[in-house]
């Protein structure tokens, strides 16, 4: 440095000296150090713009892709959901029409009944009067012999008048009664016909109220099939409700699992030994945790085999026969190791009790030994968990499916949302090299400001010359 | 699809091959020299706690010294608990009567061979080979050999935690505490020597970092 000072005595001059000689070498040097700074900054920048359109393009394709993801579930979704409707209908409609002839057949009675006793009932029109015929002896007698035996006949017609009309009112009641107590009879059997009717309106408007549910999920299917947004957006948010259900579901059934787990993990060390170990973990615990495994593991198979769970395909399309098989093999593998575990937990307790014993011998505390009453409640409680806990954990089976369906949507949204940030950063990140490239320009131009100037007022002169020239 | 049959191969190795071993080995010494015959009862407390303390495959032995401790026929009761529980209790429970009814018929005995107990104690646990060593020396570490016993020798400790219980004084230490002062330097020069920890506890109260 001392060096730099003294090439003139005086170490001011020297200073000097080396300024303008550095600015007169930048100066020179100008164009090209703008040039190689706009260069690196450019390359930086359109680097970067590249690869921030590139991760936008990723997350773009990752967009669609994650979309017909979700399009085809909702399709499938709604599918079994369409399905299970025209399923519901066809037992109703089964159902009803095997009822169908008897209730025709009751309809028919009823109805041949009720005509029979409206036959019946019909109003019969009173014979003619008997005294017709009477006048009629009484003219023609009236135009042979005279008039002598008037009084007589007409006598007799009056009686015959008084005996006809009190036959006749006697008939007409009786008729009248017949006619009544077969009306009577009528009535249970409308009765019956509205009953009958009645439910055969019930059915109609339950078939109709299912079929307007599946004109709704008819319609909700056309929409995703045909791929509109607003499907999209709801299936999109559906699957996120579905996941964190689900989610918290699965956390719930860990907890049981766990119980379930130090439930047998201890007794577990009187069958396999409580020191061995395997990559580092107790072989006790490992046998716990697979009896665990296995007991979740046959509960997804019944759930597959009863169709409720779509986990796997091939155990959904194995005939019913073998399926059916599958259900009892399942089941009894998951009855039975419930009973080892209920026997094991007994087990547990029995251990427990003998290590307290031991305890309470070594402290020198004889009072220690646990001989309650009410022990049993506990043992039959630990017995009970252990034998309800596998039978719980079957139903496991629901929430994964639905967990796992809903993952793949889930991490594609997380995954999107992150490509879009990483993207939107290397944009902001080319721009930011721009304006840096920029910024080192004008630091560079910085400590020439004097040959700057000096050469921005020769440009005027020379341009204003020209000026004056040109309007010469 | 070679490389997984590998990584999966390499795994299971790994994973079934064995631990090393954690288990802890005691050995425990119980001076039966003249008064301190009458200190047994502490002695018995101790040896419940130990046992409480040892897990499944732990080997506890409990020694008496007299007047040529070298001996196996010296050994009280000796165990090596089993990794099942419940024979592990059993174990234990039957150590403990072991242990009392030695304390109730126990006779004094008019010398004292603590370093060929502690030779004892070193060979029972190298041969257990458990990976904890500790030897306890429930004494008042005056050591009074008989003629003819030669007991200057060398032995490996290393790795050997030793630990000195219940040291009482005598009455000679009390006219001149120099005396206990002066056993206490010696047994613990002489341990460390050879490659121990050494380390006291008198406060039988406070056996909580005793293993």
């Amino acid at each position: 440095m001392d060096f730099l000072l003294n090439i003139t005595p005086w170490p001011v001059l020297s200073a000097l000296l080396w300024i303008v000689l550095a600015v007169t070498a930048l100066y020179f040097a100008r164009s090209s150090a703008h040039k190689a700074i706009r260069a690196a900054t450019d390359t930086l920048y359109q680097s970067l713009r590249f690869a921030s359109k590139a991760v936008l393009r990723s997350a773009t394709r990752l967009s669609k892709r994650n979309r017909e993801v979700l399009l085809a579930a909702g399709r499938e979704a709604k599918e079994r959901i369409v399905e299970r409707e025209f399923d519901r209908i066809s037992e109703s409609v089964r159902k009803d029409l095997a009822s169908f002839s008897s209730l025709h057949r009751a309809l028919s009675e009823s109805i041949n009944r009720i005509e029979e006793d409206h036959q019946q009932a019909v109003d019969v029109p009173p014979d003619p009067p008997g005294w017709v015929k009477a006048v009629e002896a009484v003219a023609k007698l009236d135009s042979r012999d005279g008039r002598v035996r008037v009084g007589n006949i007409l006598s007799d017609i009056h009686k015959s008048l008084i005996k006809a009309h009190q036959d006749a009112v006697t008939m007409y009641r009786e008729a009248s009664a017949k006619r009544h107590t077969l009306l009577h009879k009528m009535r249970p059997e409308w009765r019956k016909i509205q009953q009958t009717l009645g439910q055969v309106g019930k059915n109609v408007d339950t078939l109709l109220s299912r079929s307007v549910t599946i004109d709704r999920h008819m319609q909700e299917y056309e929409d995703i099939v045909t791929g509109q947004d607003r499907a999209a957006s709801v299936l999109s948010s559906s699957s996120l409700v579905y996941f964190f259900v689900s989610m918290l579901v699965l956390l719930v059934a860990i907890g049981g699992a766990t119980i379930n787990f130090s439930l047998i993990a201890r007794p577990m060390a009187e069958m396999v030994g409580g020191t061995s170990l395997i990559g580092g973990f107790r072989t006790a615990h490992i046998a716990a945790l697979v009896i665990i495994m296995v007991e979740i593991s046959m509960g997804l198979f019944l759930m597959e085999s009863l169709r409720i769970t779509r986990l796997f395909p091939v155990i959904g399309a194995l005939p019913d026969k073998m399926r059916v098989r599958m259900i009892w093999i399942t089941f009894t593998i998951l009855f039975l190791l419930a009973s080892v575990e209920a026997g094991l937990a007994y087990m547990r307790e029995v251990l427990l009790q003998d290590e307290l014993a031991t305890s309470a011998l070594l402290r020198g505390d004889d009072s220690g030994t646990l001989t309650g009453q009410y022990l049993w409640i506990t043992t039959a409680a630990q017995m009970g968990m252990g034998f309800i806990l596998p039978f719980a954990l079957t139903f496991v089976a629901i929430p994964l499916e639905t967990f796992v369906h809903s993952l793949r949507t889930v991490v594609g949204l997380i995954t999107i949302g992150l490509l879009r940030f990483v993207s939107l950063a290397l944009r902001l990140l080319a721009g930011a090299f721009r304006y840096l490239g920029l910024l080192a320009e004008q630091v560079y131009d910085l400590p020439l400001f004097i040959p700057l100037w000096l050469e921005e007022r020769n440009s005027g002169n020379a341009n204003k010359s020209a000026g004056s020239a040109f309007a010469r | 699809m070679r490389f997984l049959f590998s990584l999966t191969a390499c795994m299971l190795v790994l994973g079934c091959a064995p631990a090393a071993p954690s288990n802890t080995g005691v050995y425990m010494l119980l001076d039966t020299s003249g008064t301190y015959r009458e200190e047994l009862n502490k002695a018995q407390q101790i040896i419940r706690y130990t046992l409480s303390r040892l897990d499944a495959t732990d080997s506890f032995a409990v020694a008496r010294i007299d007047t040529g401790s070298f001996s196996e026929k010296d050994i009280v009761a000796k165990v090596t608990l089993d990794d099942r529980p419940s024979m592990m209790n059993r174990q234990k429970r039957q150590f403990a009567e072991q242990i009392s009814a030695f304390v109730d018929g126990v006779r004094s005995s008019p010398y004292t061979d603590i370093t060929g107990g502690l030779l004892q104690a070193v060979e029972f646990l190298n041969e257990k080979g458990t990976a904890n060593k500790t030897i306890l020396i429930f004494s008042d570490l005056k050591e009074d050999l008989k003629d003819g016993y030669i007991r200057d020798i060398e032995f490996d400790l290393d790795g050997f935690n030793v630990i000195a219980l219940n040291v009482t004084k005598l009455r000679s230490d009390n006219v001149d505490p120099r005396e206990y002062l002066s056993r206490l330097a010696d047994w613990q020069t002489k341990i460390e020597k050879f490659g121990g920890q050494w380390r006291v506890i008198n406060d039988l109260e406070g056996l909580e970092g005793l293993l």
